[in-house]
């Protein structure tokens, strides 16, 4: 009903302007003398029942009623020819309904583990604030209603503890189980559904699909602590698999969810204090296939940005699906630092940080996509004219590679200089030294209340620091984030770890906080499985940022951000202040595909019993949404992606699919990275 | 905009013209708008002065109909609006505080109460829904069903019944002969807490319980949803959708997430049968059972509270499979008042319902069990002479005004029999046994020329009987609960079929029988041993205090062509015997009988007995009806009805504090208005084992 409500009122405000401006254009004159008027009529109308003028009101009334009588018949004639138009489509959408036909039926259970943002929570204890909001969705569903409501009321309900990254006292927000958790975040955003629906035409149902919903916000142990959704998984799988005549499962999880997975598969295994106490074969004899969508294996870029200053090109969900309403004053005109205060307490966007420090991400002056071409714009531009495509494309490629590559191993730098000078040339100011000098802080008591860390900092060492001219890798910005916000990265360390081990045999790895991250975990002990790394690429996705100091330096205000006024000229990397390098818009190729085309490929120290990888990418084609996208999120409506799913769920092997399907340099990118293996 | 468009001619014509138009404007204003003389010349007036003063009004055009039109939408559009302003931007706490500035402090709701007293979730606890109030959702449709993937069937705003009634009766019907799933068409429950908190918007079922509950703590890792699809039978629930391996590992899970504390069952109506039958199962080896082991319930189970239980059935069941008739026979009918029995479906709507509702093997888990022997003979009944005076003798204690009290003023001298659940006619539901003439309809031959090829779209057995068949069962008279079942087995042979297949009604001689293993009798409890765990308890919450159905009267259907050929005769009314519209009826919870809820707790189960052998300890806890007592309180915090007990505060703090550790000794042990006890002796049923076994103890 409110969102009815609100649609019909918002083309009314529109439509009742133009229309006064229309007539106030026309003749001005006659519009004030229309008040008058009115104002004459209006007593006569008291003196004497006055007919057949229109007043200020009744015009109104009678454009809202028109506008509604329109809107209404529009929406009539939608519903009724929706069934026609959609009937063309439905096969086109529907790539079970083609494989049906050629004899395929689900086999495997299929489990889906959602990812970051997009699984819906709900609330179930909360402040005198929040009343009568028992068991609704605060986030996804209708639960952004909330957010228009009370903005500061939905969030404080959706922060956690500060120190123990648990429940803050009184309140309970948990995630909504079942299908439903994550099958519309947004009404009208489709997550899981298109998947969910061509999976139910080749016979699943409740009995072997599920939904693995946990808090996204929680670090993934925390999950288990409080919500037993380890447990519960472990416990559904198990029954599953029994219940099924003992067929495997496969498992979809995607973004963030595939590190989840990860640690999920170090847990079951591990011996009951800490892990499940499934056994050490528990893998091998109940999972079929993790099929990765968009994985995040690596962390992304991304989350740096988020974290420094809650921005980003899309930076999280939340600007998508909100749009306006965080830019707008609806929480007081801190919309950011009001973001960035709720999203420090969630650990899980530390999970998303990159992993394996400049080894992987490159350093200063190297980085494993040097030779990447950033071409996306050129071909956008091209695509208009086919003719020629080939030929301009080719020159297009060999202007750029004479240039200096993008040092994307800088995956923060201030001022555009300290992103393109050679690192000789940058000032050696370390990190440490300001760290020193900024001992003594002077604490500035005026700004009341401190929101984010960065009020415990002082001017000082934050102007130091941005206007050092450094660049930071994945290595050093470690140190940077541990300055600008302590206490957030103190309790995220405790549950994830970022480097890249050395000897996997130390005792030490067995600490749950290496569970989520490839480069410091062995996979199970299970030849027969298969891992598959399906992503879409060819879209351009944030690699590294430039940022500059915010000019207004009051206080609860993010001291940085990214300056967008740092651009190049046409067909550059570097756009807005962030290099792009491929990807599907949210995680680059190397994150996602690194694990599967060389991390795991064959059987590495990460890998030992040779589990199968496939790399299966999807390339964005000229619609980039609908059916064939390769966005992040979209990709999970793409009919080539789920008829991959669905012929693993029906048996089918990696080979049987066609084993790997390439189209970024993600091979090149790879062998250029130098790890033991 | 057509209006500025019009405007803007008559702005720029000249002076001289604008003046001659003007006069016609107004005169066609007088004459369109229908007014009289006198106003239409004060109208004119005004517009003159305006002339005389030298300046130009801007001349407006009449309203048409179509603008007349808008403008009325636009006005009801925007006043809406302002109420749903007004209505969102209004604090949630205020209709509270209407309330209570009209009638006083509300209590406390029990979980507040509750955990201002100090008490904490304990033991997790698991709601096992009933029949009808679980949601039901597309997972697999024809055609006609297009764009309800996943949506809700059964449930929610049941939009589709309007929408597409035949669709959805087809989609809701299940194999005539398997009883499970048609062909390309798959239902499937909702899962999770989400199944039957609500079973229409705003009509609640485990929602009060669940936010109270809530209260003291409660989450989603401590509750569970043990949603089934109300319309198999049980053992078929596992059979297609595993759905009692299902709730078996979601109780293994909650004890061992929860540091081995056992759960609480909560199971509702149909539900109690339901988990009668778990129990059974999961203590069965595996290719039958679950294979648990025989402790496993001991091991995973505090307690089983059962609320509003038929453990014997409901009368009401007969009456629906009969003539798919009865005072209200599902919630289906009152909540679509009016709409079953108009003519959606072309005059058929009851045929329609009774083939839908025939195909659902889980209705027929609701006959009666334990034949006369529980339910009274010919002339015998174990509720007989009581319930009418008792009634008014207790609306008259709580201070009820009861505008029906006078009608059962007299009603001690006369006695219905309640034993003949169905009498054709009212002398045979009131002559003493030797008078009715009885001919045995069992043998009756059933007849071919009835059968309308016109009415062969609607299913009913009825039309494979024939004339001499119907005439048969009217002729036999009256009905006990034995010839009942027989009866059932007459006229819908194909239904029974299948249903004895899955379910049993009667008593068990010798427990020990091998037979009895079977699964059709585990959600019997005159057919099963409870399972071994002495340090179980068992609850029967129910309320008591509204009239419940308990016998019929019935006659031939006057046009047998197409249509049913029985009905209740709604004619037949005795204010001495509680006899209204053709429906005897006593005291319960206005679809539970007394003695079907209470008689295991009161007398089967308790102490030692054979169906009972570990000895579980047994409570009854009965709520009196009242009524709400205004409108605000929706469906009342005192109701005793099946379903709105729900919401009893009573109810929901005993339930709470069994959660939380409470024994039913601490809850104050039996609590009883009925007359049950009085019932439950009259009832002849051996309960000590005659042959000595080695029973399990």
């Amino acid at each position: 009903m409110a969102s009815n409500f609100l649609r019909l009122r918002k083309p009314y405000y529109v439509e009742s302007t133009i229309n006064c401006s229309s007539s106030s254009d026309q003749k001005p004159v006659n519009l004030s003398f229309g008040i008058n008027e009115t104002r004459n009529q209006t007593k006569k109308r008291q003196a004497k029942e006055h007919h057949g003028r229109r007043s200020c009101l009744d015009s109104c009334c009678w454009v809202t009623g028109y506008l509604c009588t329109t809107w209404w018949l529009l929406l009539f004639l939608y519903h009724c020819c929706l069934p026609f138009t959609v009937g063309h489509e439905v096969p086109e959408l529907m790539p079970a309904a083609r494989l049906k036909r050629e004899g395929l039926k689900g086999i495997h259970p299929v489990v889906l583990v959602p990812g970051i943002v997009t699984g819906g929570l709900e609330l179930w204890e909360g402040k005198p604030c929040a009343d009568g909001l028992f068991r609704k969705r605060l986030w996804g569903g209708g639960g952004f209603t909330q957010l228009l409501k009370r903005p500061l009321c939905w969030l404080e309900h959706l922060s956690l503890h500060n120190e123990t990254g648990l429940d803050p006292p009184g309140i309970r927000v948990r995630p909504v189980p079942g299908l439903f958790g994550a099958d519309y975040s947004a009404p009208g955003y489709f997550v899981w559904d298109v998947l969910v629906k061509n999976l139910a035409k080749i016979g699943y149902e409740g009995k072997n699909l599920h939904m693995a919903a946990y808090d996204w916000r929680l670090s993934f142990q925390n999950t288990e602590v409080r919500d037993c959704a380890l447990s519960k998984l472990k416990s559904k799988i198990e029954l599953m698999y029994r219940a099924n005549g003992n067929k495997k499962v496969v498992v979809v999880p995607h973004s963030m969810g595939v590190a989840y997975f990860l640690h999920f598969l170090k847990w079951v295994e591990t011996p009951p204090p800490m892990g499940g106490g499934g056994g050490p074969g528990w893998c091998a004899e109940h999972i079929k296939a993790i099929v990765n969508i968009g994985p995040s294996f690596l962390g992304v870029p991304k989350a740096v940005s988020n974290i420094l200053s809650a921005e980003g090109k899309d930076v999280a969900y939340f600007r998508a699906m909100a749009p306006g309403v965080l830019d707008s004053g609806t929480l007081g005109l801190r919309a950011l630092e009001h973001v960035m205060r709720v999203s420090r307490t969630w650990d899980s966007v530390v999970s998303l940080m990159p992993k394996g420090g400049e080894t992987i991400w490159g350093n200063m002056d190297w980085s494993p996509e040097d030779e990447h071409v950033c071409e996306f714009s050129k071909k956008r531009y091209f695509r208009f004219s086919p003719s020629d495509n080939n030929v301009n494309n080719s020159d297009a490629k060999q202007v750029f590679r004479v240039k200096d590559p993008v040092k994307y191993g800088r995956i923060i730098s201030f001022g555009k200089a300290a992103s393109v000078l050679h690192s000789s040339q940058l000032p050696t100011t370390v990190l440490k030294e300001i760290l020193h000098m900024s001992a003594s802080r002077n604490f500035n008591s005026s700004c009341g209340e401190a929101w984010t860390e960065y009020d415990e900092m002082s001017r000082e060492s934050i102007r130091k620091i941005g206007a050092a001219d450094k660049a930071y890798t994945a290595t050093t910005l470690f140190d940077l984030l541990h300055f600008v916000a302590p206490k957030m990265m103190n309790r995220a360390e405790a549950h994830f770890s970022h480097g890249i081990a050395d000897n996997l045999e130390d005792p030490k790895y067995n600490h749950y906080k290496y569970w989520s991250n490839p480069l410091e975990m062995k996979l199970p002990d299970a030849p027969n499985m298969e891992i598959y790394c399906s992503y879409g690429v060819g879209i351009p996705t944030e690699r590294s940022n430039v940022y500059k100091l915010s000019p207004s330096n009051k206080c609860k205000h993010i001291p940085y951000q990214i300056d967008t006024l740092v651009d190049e000229e046409d067909g550059s990397c570097l756009k807005s202040g962030v290099y792009f390098a491929d990807g599907d818009e949210s995680v680059p190729v190397l994150s996602a595909g690194f694990m599967c085309a060389k991390g795991w490929k064959g059987r590495t120290r990460f890998n030992p019993s040779g589990i199968n990888t496939y790399v299966r990418e999807y390339q964005s084609k000229p619609p980039t949404s609908g059916i064939k996208s390769t966005v992040h999120v979209d990709i999970m409506g793409n009919i080539a992606l789920i008829e991959d799913i669905l012929r693993v769920a029906a048996g089918a092997t990696g080979e049987e699919i066609g084993g790997d399907k390439i189209y970024s340099d993600i091979l090149r990118m790879s062998e250029r990275i130098n790890l033991q293996l | 905009m057509s209006s500025l468009r019009r405007r803007k001619p008559i702005n720029e014509s000249s002076d001289s013209k604008h003046n001659e138009e003007e006069e016609d404007e107004d005169h066609d204003d007088v004459d369109a708008d229908g007014d009289n003389d006198v106003n239409g010349k004060n109208k004119k007036t005004p517009s003159k002065i305006k002339k005389k003063r030298g300046e130009k009004p801007p001349k407006q055009p009449k309203w048409s109909c179509m603008d007349t039109c808008c403008w009325f939408i636009g006005c009801i559009c925007i006043i809406w609006w302002l109420l749903l302003f007004l209505y969102n931007a209004m604090p949630a706490s205020f209709p509270q505080y209407v309330t209570e500035a009209i009638t006083g402090p509300l209590p406390d709701p029990p979980g507040v109460k509750l955990k201002k007293e100090g008490l904490e979730a304990k033991h997790p606890v698991v709601f096992v829904p009933g029949i009808v109030t679980g949601g039901l959702e597309l997972w697999e449709g024809r055609e006609c069903a297009e764009g309800l993937f996943r949506k809700r069937l059964w449930g929610g705003t049941f939009g589709e019944v309007y929408k597409r009634p035949l669709c959805w009766v087809e989609h809701m019907s299940l194999d005539n002969e398997t009883g499970l799933d048609p062909c390309g068409i798959r239902v499937r429950p909702v899962s999770g807490l989400v199944a039957a908190d609500y079973f229409a918007p705003g009509y609640f079922v485990w929602a009060v319980l669940i936010a109270n509950l809530a209260r003291i703590g409660y989450e989603d890792k401590t509750m569970y949803m043990a949603a089934y699809d109300w319309r198999l039978s049980f053992q078929n629930t596992e059979v297609r959708d595993q759905t009692l391996s299902r709730i078996k590992s979601n109780i293994e899970l909650l004890v061992a997430t929860n540091g081995g504390r056992k759960v609480v069952v909560i199971p509702h109506s149909m539900g109690v049968l339901y988990f009668l039958h778990f129990m059974k199962w999961v203590e069965a080896p595996a290719p039958m059972g679950g294979g648990g082991g025989p402790d496993w319930c001991s091991k995973h189970i505090k307690a089983v509270v059962n609320i509003g239980g038929p453990f014997l059935g409901v009368p009401k069941a007969i009456a629906g499979l009969f003539s798919a008739e009865a005072k209200d026979i599902a919630v289906a009918r009152a909540l679509a008042p009016g709409f079953l029995d108009n003519d959606i479906f072309q005059f058929q709507t009851l045929q329609h319902v009774m083939r839908m509702s025939r195909t659902w093997d889980s209705t027929m888990s609701m006959i009666p069990r334990g034949g006369n022997t529980i339910w009274g003979g010919l002339d015998w009944s174990p509720e007989e002479g009581n319930s009418c005076a008792k009634k008014r003798e207790k609306k008259n204690e709580t201070q009820i005004a009861d505008q029906a009290g006078s009608e059962n003023a007299v009603c001690k001298a006369k006695s219905a029999n309640y034993g003949r659940i169905i009498s054709f006619g009212k002398d045979a539901a009131e002559a003493p046994s030797s008078d009715i003439e009885r001919i045995d309809f069992r043998g009756a031959i059933k007849g071919h020329s009835a059968a309308n090829t016109t009415c062969r779209d609607v299913w009913t057995e009825y039309h494979d009987m024939g004339f001499a068949g119907i005439k048969a069962v009217a002729e036999y008279k009256t009905y006990t609960a034995d010839s009942l079942v027989d009866l059932l087995h007459f006229v819908a042979p194909k239904m029974m079929a299948r249903g004895t297949a899955h379910f049993s009604y009667g008593v068990a001689d010798n427990l020990d029988d091998p037979q009895y293993k079977h699964y059709k009798y585990w959600s019997n409890p005159l057919e099963t041993r409870l399972p071994n765990a002495p340090d179980m308890e068992i609850y029967s919450l129910y309320g008591v205090g509204l009239p419940t159905e308990r016998a019929y009267v019935y006659k031939l259907s006057p046009h047998a062509e197409c249509s049913i050929p029985f009905k209740i005769d709604t004619s037949a009314d005795d204010e001495d015997t509680c006899l209204r519209d053709g429906v005897y009826s006593v005291d319960g919870d206005e679809t539970v009988p007394v003695l079907s809820a209470g008689f295991m707790c009161a007398k089967g189960w308790r102490g030692k007995t054979r169906f009972n052998p570990s000895g579980i300890r047994t409570y009854i806890r009965e709520y009196n009806h009242l009524p709400p007592a205004n409108l605000l309180e929706g469906r009342g915090t005192l109701s005793g009805a099946h379903v709105d007990i729900m919401g009893n505060f009573a109810l929901i703090e005993d339930v709470i504090r069994i959660a939380a550790g409470a024994s039913g000794e601490e809850l104050g042990g039996d609590q009883v208005y009925s007359k049950i006890f009085n019932w439950s002796e009259k009832i002849n049923l051996r309960l000590d084992e005659e042959i000595p076994v080695h029973s399990s103890r």
